[in-house]
């Protein structure tokens, strides 16, 4: 009774997730086409540029590495330039430890694999709204936002691959994704605090936009973790 | 693009394997201990803190109009995060902000 109780609730949460993962296809789809065309006019084979979007399966930085092979820069660079792109994802891969942690060790493979902005920004503000849900709960709803995008980023790629020409222009698909971020970030922004820190993330990431790919980013999120959790710390005080 | 086949599949898994390394990192090493109160409060401000840096480069200077900035992105921009912080709905968002880009990209194709 109590095995199948938990495995129907299991489901809810991932039928949910696949229902709150369902827009994210919308930005997903057009830029997933767009790397299929950069990758194949940069030379790259079908099976290459495919491979980039099954195995590393992080837009920025598959452009990013496409670019820099364009240019013929040296291997490591564009690793190390791809790779700093991401590194903003250990930071999520932090704030999922108290919500995930616990879970087995080959469901936090999935999910590391699974790790996209789109899903840990859902995936968070779900769990801070829903503290009750069990540790199966947050896996399954994480998978499920992860459901829609995942085909739809690689046959996308295919399609990108196959089609090889642009999307026009007048479209203006390139806001798709500051549209979308934007909308996933507003509704979090719960407190002072968060909007505290939101500004010092924006004020700093635009002063460093220069810097090689990423670490102005890095940079400014770090500073905008520290605003918030000061604001934080001093609003709590006040309240007392 | 002077790589070799090698080369080019060096590239793709490495980056594959060093971006999951990274998505894996704190997940799977640190597991079910706790972490200190001091970094969780920081953590809990991991999407306010990326996600506004990572757009608003692209929001100021878009590259489609060569990184000038555009009036119509910046109204679409605008709109969208008023309406998904007012109705705390991220699709109410998307599709006042995608309904705001078209009207304003319509409008100034017109004239």
């Amino acid at each position: 009774m109590t095995t199948s109780t938990a495995k129907s609730t299991d489901r809810a949460a991932y039928l949910a997730g696949v229902q709150d993962g369902m827009p994210f296809v919308l930005m997903a789809a057009p830029f997933a086409t767009v790397f299929g065309v950069v990758a194949t006019d940069a030379g790259l084979t079908l099976a290459q540029a495919l491979g980039f979007s099954v195995l590393v399966i992080a837009g920025a930085s598959q452009f990013a590495a496409v670019q820099l092979m364009v240019e013929n820069a040296s291997i490591a660079f564009v690793l190390l330039a791809a790779l700093a792109v991401n590194l903003r994802m250990a930071m999520y891969s932090a704030s999922l430890v108290p919500y995930l942690g616990q879970a087995p060790m080959w469901k936090r493979v999935f999910v590391a694999y699974l790790t996209f902005d789109q899903t840990f920004i859902g995936s968070v503000a779900r769990y801070e709204t829903r503290p009750e849900m069990t540790i199966a709960q947050r896996v399954m709803y994480f998978l499920g936002l992860a459901t829609p995008i995942t085909p739809v980023w690689i046959i996308m790629t295919l399609v990108g691959i196959l089609a090889g020409t642009a999307i026009p222009e007048t479209w203006a698909l390139d806001f798709a994704i500051p549209i979308m971020f934007l909308a996933m970030v507003a509704p979090i922004m719960k407190s002072l605090a968060h909007v505290a820190a939101a500004l010092v993330s924006i004020g700093v990431a635009l002063a460093l936009v220069d810097l090689p790919s990423g670490t102005g980013l890095l940079i400014a999120a770090v500073a905008a973790m520290v605003t918030g959790a000061m604001v934080e710390t001093v609003m709590e005080r006040r309240a007392r | 693009m002077n790589y070799s086949t090698t080369e080019i599949w060096g590239i793709i898994l490495l980056l594959g394997a060093g971006t999951f390394l990274i998505r894996f990192s704190f997940l799977g090493l640190i597991g079910n201990r706790q972490l200190p109160p001091v970094v969780l409060r920081l953590l809990r401000f991991t999407p306010v803190a990326v996600l506004p840096g990572m757009v608003a480069p692209l929001v100021l200077w878009p590259v489609a109009t060569g990184g000038d900035p555009d009036p119509v992105r910046l109204t679409a921009a605008a709109v969208t995060v008023i309406v998904a912080f007012w109705t705390r709905n991220a699709l109410w968002g998307m599709g006042a902000g995608a309904a705001a880009l078209y009207t304003g990209l319509g409008v100034t194709a017109l004239f």
